[in-house]
């Protein structure tokens, strides 16, 4: 795919990026000559927090509930990477402290917690309404009662998992280097565990009626990437993947991804061998069609539609797919649910360089601390998901308003430009919901 | 349009994570949609932004030259502006830059430093405009959020939490991790409205809610250092995401002062 010329030109190798806050303000630049798009930008302009710099110096306990703060709707996904990406350091195998199975289950059933809050979200109060041609979900709660308040009970499902492992949703204080502070009693299992259960018939009809709905044929051959594991669907661990047949160690990320600033954006663009590509959950379904729970594979097949699939509106069916292999997921863990001897392994702090990444809802969320002895953070990168994405969005937009058609009104534009754009989940969702599209016609 | 109370909820420069305290609401949102008419909040979908509200609720402080424009409209737009959380109300944690040189920090961290148009420091709500109502908390809670909502709707003043967390922890009984395990704990100092989570985790509270009314943080300071922290430490503690309320802004630079006191 080739890169715009205006990237080409002004592209830079930063050596500390920084991590650039993404949702907030976005806004659409597209300049159309004889009928062609001669110049695209989705520009971000989220005012920089500068967590990177905020890290140094600080003791590793602190990293979950600073790097939390990132993002109000997936601060699990951020603790994980962290966590990973410290112990890496304090524990390697010589120094015996790896997190025990209990720790291992109970962060993917808090990982769960929030795909499912996460997804839930986005496909009802995000996205549906621009393919039942509602301008909000509030709106569309009128003529779709059942439905959002399906989706609103999966939301709201997905909190109650991390509120039980972390006090509450947002910002969740339960998780340690090592694992949690503290472990759930068995009551609180059982009794979520029942509520869970009953709702896996609603996830299941989630996914038929995300397939189910109006949505564009947009095929849109592009470079899948997520994480891999042996025998689960991803989520913690595994190697980075690609269609294109990448396989490496989360550790050998940097070799193979590069990060540049673009001017118009306060999100780094990424790219993977100088190639744009997808991150988030329709990549992660194409990649691992075969470690899907058997009934979720089943339910998939149901829909008729056949994956991998290239369109990027089966976006919101991936999600569907995923709110119900997480709920499968958080109910086969909680069902041998145990009260453990401890919730965490104490670690010795020492210097070293470690690398965590994990599946956050919206794609392969990347870590990278160096500690000094003490354990305090000299440096710190972060790459999000959604700046990953943004090269794709870009390429997106112009393939699918060319095959849209640019004779069509400014307004049309804009509404299927929002549309395209939302599909990716970008943390930008708010901001894309009062995009300024600008046209310049000759 | 219906005759119901307008309301809005901008965003700042936040996380967005206390705009959730509307759409966590499950099927209460929808309830709450009733009671009143969402004109702007654009991570819901409704979108006019400078449409004139009885409330408004502001995510997020200030950071950049466009946001000191925003933060007036929405005043002069509103009758009443609600701040939501930490950032809002005292600057949160992206305040931190204000203590070093924010500027050297973004040029090493941006290649080209002068695409980002930042101001020199991050500052909250009430540094700009006036404030109604101030909702401490990071995140707020969905609880608060309804409850100052509810208040204002009755034309009455919501009561406001002052409480230091220790208290809440004590009514529900819990066991102290200073006392009883030696755990640094910001409870003492910090404003309750959580619930007392972090005690309850077994775990310090590390000041998410920002100060309680009249906290003796040299009180605490000196015990933080008499279960062996180091200045920085306590520093650290006071500095965190509510690190430009004034109060904690003082404590945390004293301890850092300190360490030079007695270095020199």
């Amino acid at each position: 795919m080739a890169q715009s010329p205006e990237i080409k030109n002004r592209e830079i190798n930063i050596h500390v990026p920084v991590l650039a806050r993404v949702e907030g303000e976005g806004a659409l630049d597209i300049a159309i000559r004889d009928g062609r798009i001669a110049d695209l930008k989705l520009r971000i302009y989220e005012p920089p927090r500068l967590f990177e710099k905020f890290l140094e110096g600080r003791d590793y306990n602190e990293v979950p509930d600073m790097v939390a703060r990132i993002c109000g709707i997936c601060p699990v996904a951020y603790q994980m990477s962290a966590v990973h990406a410290l112990e890496g350091i304090f524990g390697a195998p010589s120094f015996d402290i790896q997190p025990s199975p209990w720790v291992r289950g109970m962060r993917r059933v808090l990982y769960c917690g929030e795909w499912m809050e996460s997804h839930s979200l986005h496909i009802h109060l995000l996205a549906a309404p621009d393919f039942l041609g509602y301008d909000n979900a509030i709106a569309m709660a009128r003529d779709y009662p059942d439905e959002v308040r399906r989706g609103l009970r999966l939301q709201g499902l997905g909190n109650a998992i991390i509120r039980l492992f972390g006090g509450r949703s947002v910002h969740p204080v339960g998780v340690r280097v090592g694992g949690f502070y503290r472990a759930p009693d068995q009551q609180d299992v059982r009794a979520l565990l029942e509520k869970l259960r009953a709702a896996l018939p609603d996830a299941e009809a989630l996914v038929a009626w995300t397939a189910s709905l109006d949505l564009p044929q947009d095929t849109q051959p592009c470079i899948n990437v997520a994480l891999r594991h042996a025998d689960e669907y991803p989520m913690n661990e595994g190697h980075i993947v690609s269609s294109a047949g990448l396989e490496i160690p989360v550790a050998e990320y940097e070799h193979h991804f590069r990060e540049f600033q673009v001017p118009h954006s306060t999100a780094l663009h990424s790219l993977l061998h100088d190639q744009p590509y997808l991150v988030g959950p329709l990549a992660r379904l194409n990649l691992n069609l075969d470690r899907l729970p058997e009934q979720v594979t089943r339910a998939l097949q149901a829909t008729g539609i056949s994956f991998p699939s290239s369109n990027m509106f089966h976006s919101i069916v991936a999600r569907a797919v995923e709110v119900y292999c997480a709920l499968s997921e958080a109910v086969r863990l909680l069902e041998v649910y145990e009260y453990p001897f401890s919730p965490y392994v104490s670690v010795v702090p020492r210097a070293g360089v470690g690398f965590g990444c994990t599946e956050a809802p919206r794609g392969i969320l990347w870590h990278r601390y160096e500690t000094d002895e003490q354990g305090l953070i000299t440096s710190a990168r972060i790459v999000p998901p959604t700046s990953q994405n943004q090269a794709r969005i870009e390429e997106d937009l112009r393939q699918s308003l060319d095959a849209f058609g640019l004779a069509n009104s400014d307004e049309d534009l804009r509404r299927r430009a929002e549309t395209v754009i939302r599909n990716y989940d970008p943390c930008i969702s708010c901001a894309t919901h009062f995009l300024k599209l600008t046209v310049n016609r000759p | 349009m219906s005759g119901k109370p307008k309301v809005a909820v901008h965003k700042f420069s936040s996380c967005d994570g206390c705009q959730l305290a509307f759409l966590n609401l499950g099927e209460d949102l929808l309830c709450v949609a009733e009671l009143v008419d969402f004109v702007h909040f654009a991570e819901a979908g409704p979108v006019e932004p400078h449409a004139k509200v009885d409330i408004a609720f502001v995510e997020g402080s200030i950071s950049t030259p466009d946001e000191v424009t925003h933060i007036q409209q929405v005043r002069a737009n509103s009758r009443f502006v609600v701040t939501l959380g930490a950032c809002a109300t005292a600057g949160g944690v992206q305040a931190l830059r204000n203590l070093a040189d924010g500027g050297k920090w973004i040029a090493a961290v941006y290649a080209q430093p002068q695409y980002i148009q930042s101001l020199a420091t991050v500052t909250p709500i009430a540094s700009h405009v006036k404030v109604d109502l101030e909702l401490w908390g990071c995140p707020v809670s969905s609880r608060q959020v309804l409850g100052a909502l509810r208040a204002l709707l009755f034309g009455v003043v919501p009561a406001e939490e002052q409480d230091k967390v220790c208290m809440e922890c004590k009514r529900n009984q819990m066991v102290c991790v200073m006392v009883a395990k030696g755990i640094p704990c910001m409870g003492p100092v910090t404003r309750t409205g959580c619930g007392a989570l972090c005690p309850a985790f077994g775990r310090d509270c590390y000041a998410c809610y920002g100060p309680a009314e009249n906290p003796n943080t040299a009180g605490l300071a000196r015990r933080l250092e008499g279960l062996g922290l180091a200045p920085d430490d306590i520093a650290r503690r006071f500095l965190f995401i509510n690190n430009a309320a004034p109060a904690f802004n003082e404590a945390g630079l004293r301890a850092k002062g300190e360490a030079h006191g007695t270095e020199s």
